[in-house]
């Protein structure tokens, strides 16, 4: 049997051999061969209407399986336009492998039709990225970048393929190891650190644990909450952590952070020992970071060194996959049960009843309304269906914190939010990638005004696919979070926030086939939200919801976490 | 501050660009920067000079150590370490201090690489600072023209003398790689 064949058939067998049953893209003029090869292969390929959005297409798809996503373009623009969507998997670790076309190798550097630098633009928007100038490197460099996107501290690799190497012929030989003498990737943790972290977990009077998307990623959801049951230690997961405890287990206490609960905050404040697990300590979470956790020794486990004290140098270090170092904590904190138990036990009991106070003294209310939908009554209603167990893709504003404080999430995977880079337009594609992934599963694509528009044109993708997306816009008419910061921060000039000329939500959808509906009284929200559910294909929902509805609590830019303000400024009558 | 950092690298396109980037992304500016391979033509030495903020040294280490062609980087400005550096330099010489510029050349251990009815041009080695004074000296005698290679340093860390980090020890071509580089 002859083994020789194209370039392009080549990367499609990598692919096979890499598990990949789907890739997202946009063809172009150098891609040309390998959509060719794809016209007789059994490789899925989703159309999508921009490249950014399969960039974020193939990043709801890993980041709601855990498996790599693959999304592909043609040279210059083709490959630019990915950009965006590769540092959003970049900032949140998420495993994408990219493959862009690129001119002809004789072309490279002389300014060619549709060329760009893709290998030079993208280095800082990727964990390695390639240029393969030789047909017979592309196996090798296939199968590298896949074990560099998935393993260690996931992350985007791309691939940039000359047309002249898709269209070459080679003897396929499949390959049978990796050699990266320079990659490294951490194991289960130093032993001693390990043995002191349990002692310390032991003899902590209030522990508290800040689990972040390390563990989702590492898949260490199980050990996560085997720790915290064990020693009973209340636990804040991050926006990249939702669903790594269960929203509904006792020891959850909520998200901490910018928009966190009252009892995070206060609870990162007054622990005395802070076990941040696969975190980096995000600015966003920090609020100002000399005033953080200011009473606590830090424990920190990461899988990459270089997160190891960038923003807060932990007294104890522990380089390692969350998953396998946690078991090993786990087996130690055991192996001193008998001994140590009962030794802080009335000191953590005591914590606890503080935590609980707090959670009664403030507790994360969704504002409701007799007269207008409030955005978190939606996102409770939302919550009320879904039940812990739908995939729910958000985009990036105020709604997005919303989601987060008030859907609960029973697994991890099912939150599917652009954290690090904040990334408006990522909801609609990446609930548009989930769905691909689970096409049973129940999706909702719960977008802003906004970032809805940013991204409207993959309702194409969505219609044409059948993809029973629910696409929820919490439609407050205008870029809420810039406006709350123009309110709160500016003096209230607001200034360039206003999204008018929404398009009818009814017809946007008919243009597509798509049903569509707008509500905009509050009781209409239960039976719209079962209407869109019951639906077997794309629903989009229009929530008009309050205009002037603010995220809290709050904690303002360069504050300390337990300097939030809890609720609004009392309202000044204004004389009709 | 001067930061010195030595990193041995997988002799690849694009190599250099990322360490470079580590760098530029941060802001930082490269004060010199010197790239050579290693008796192992797959891998490359490189010595970077930049001005860091102390504070973040350790952090730019990490960050180098990352890069997937980074075998081993290494922060050598507070260890033991040996730091050299090269300059070429052409000066023009009346006749009248001629012997008095070959004086001066001997003094820094200099070598006359060419010699022409102009003037000299000069090859010196040695630590940076005393290359700075040669330079001065010899800008005393007339114009000069000069090319510094920028520093090389190596690492005199008795721990630290296999300049390989560990590497699957089955990999007999890696072994050898090792053995090089302590030379």
């Amino acid at each position: 049997m002859s083994n020789l064949m194209s370039g392009a058939r080549m990367l499609l067998e990598c692919l096979v051999r890499e598990g990949v049953d789907c890739f997202f893209g946009y063809p172009g003029g150098v891609t040309l061969p390998l959509y060719d090869a794809v016209y007789d292969h059994p490789m899925r390929h989703v159309l999508v209407r921009h490249e950014q959005n399969a960039a974020f297409a193939a990043s709801g798809y890993a980041r709601s399986t855990g498996r790599v996503g693959v999304c592909c373009s043609t040279s210059g623009p083709g490959a630019t336009n990915l950009v965006t969507g590769l540092v959003d998997a970049m900032m949140d670790s998420i495993p994408v492998v990219a493959i862009t076309g690129q001119v002809h190798s004789k072309l490279i550097g002389s300014d060619a039709f549709q060329e760009a630098d893709t290998f030079g633009i993208t280095r800082s928007c990727t964990k390695h990225n390639y240029l393969v100038k030789n047909i017979n490197e592309l196996p090798r460099i296939v199968h590298e970048a896949f074990y560099i996107a998935a393993s260690g501290r996931p992350g985007p690799v791309l691939i940039d393929i000359p047309k002249d190497v898709f269209q070459g012929q080679a003897h396929y030989s499949p390959v049978s190891a990796i050699h990266l003498p320079g990659y490294k990737v951490p194991g289960e943790g130093h032993t001693g650190q390990i043995r002191r972290a349990a002692q310390m977990i032991w003899d902590a009077e209030r522990p508290f644990v800040y689990a972040g998307g390390g563990i989702v990623s590492s898949g260490a959801s199980a050990e996560l909450r085997e720790l915290v049951e064990l020693v009973d230690i209340p636990t804040v997961c991050t926006l990249m952590g939702l669903g790594a405890l269960p929203g509904s287990h006792p020891n959850f206490v909520s998200m901490p952070g910018m928009h966190g609960s009252y009892a995070a905050n206060m609870g990162m404040t007054q622990c005395d020992l802070l076990i941040a697990l696969g975190v980096r300590f995000d600015d966003r979470v920090t609020g100002r970071l000399s005033a953080f956790a200011p009473r606590a020794k830090v424990i920190h486990v990461d899988i990459d060194p270089a997160e190891i004290g960038k923003n807060r140098v932990p007294d104890l270090p522990i380089v390692g996959d969350a998953k396998r170092v946690l078991r090993r904590i786990i087996k130690v904190l055991r192996e001193l049960e008998p001994k140590m138990r009962d030794v802080r036990a009335e000191s953590r009991r005591a914590w606890w009843r503080q935590i609980r106070q707090w959670q009664e003294e403030h507790p994360l209310v969704p504002a409701m309304s007799a007269h207008e939908i409030k955005p978190q009554h939606l996102m409770t209603e939302i919550n009320r269906l879904a039940n812990g167990r739908a995939i729910v893709a958000s985009d990036v504003g105020q709604h997005q914190m919303w989601a987060a404080q008030f859907i609960r999430f029973e697994e991890p995977r099912l939150w599917l939010s652009s954290g690090g880079l904040g990334s408006m337009g990522f909801g609609l594609p990446a609930a548009m990638g989930a769905q691909v992934a689970n096409p049973d599963k129940l999706v909702f694509a719960v977008v802003g005004d906004g970032g809805f528009q940013m991204s409207v044109a993959e309702l194409a993708t969505i219609a044409s696919n059948g993809l029973p997306v629910k696409i929820i816009v919490c439609n407050n008419g205008c870029l809420g979070m810039v406006r709350q910061w123009q309110e709160l921060f500016y003096n209230n000039r607001t200034c360039a926030v206003e999204l008018e000329a929404f398009p009818d939500i009814e017809k946007l959808g008919a243009a597509y086939g798509i049903k569509g509906r707008t509500i905009e009284r509050p009781e209409e929200v239960r039976p719209a939200l079962e209407e869109a559910v019951r639906e077997p294909g794309p629903y989009l929902l229009n929530v008009k919801v309050s205009q002037c509805e603010n995220v809290y609590p709050m904690v303002p830019a360069g504050a300390a976490l337990n300097e939030m303000v809890l609720a609004p400024p009392k309202p000044v009558p204004v004389p009709k | 501050m001067l930061q010195v950092i030595s990193l041995l690298v997988e002799n690849k396109p694009g190599a250099l660009m990322r360490i470079t980037g580590v760098l530029s992304a941060r802001g930082y500016n490269i004060e010199s920067l010197t790239v050579a391979r290693t008796l192992d033509p797959t891998l490359s030495r490189m010595t970077i000079v930049v001005d860091v903020e102390p504070s973040l040294r350790a952090q730019v280490i990490k960050q180098m150590n990352k890069l997937i062609n980074v075998l081993q980087a290494s922060d050598l400005t507070d260890g033991p370490a040996v730091l050299r550096e090269m300059v070429l330099l052409r000066v023009r010489a009346p006749m009248e201090s001629r012997t008095a510029i070959l004086k001066e050349a001997e003094i820094f251990g200099a070598r006359v690489v060419d010699s022409s009815v102009e003037g000299f041009a000069l090859e010196a080695s040695g630590d940076p600072e005393k290359l700075d004074e040669f330079i001065d000296v010899m800008r005393a005698y007339g114009e000069i023209e000069v090319t510094r290679s920028g520093l090389l340093a190596v690492s005199l860390e008795p721990k630290k003398l296999r300049l390989s980090p560990p590497i699957p020890t089955r990999n007999e071509a890696l072994k050898t790689k090792e053995v090089v580089t302590t030379e």
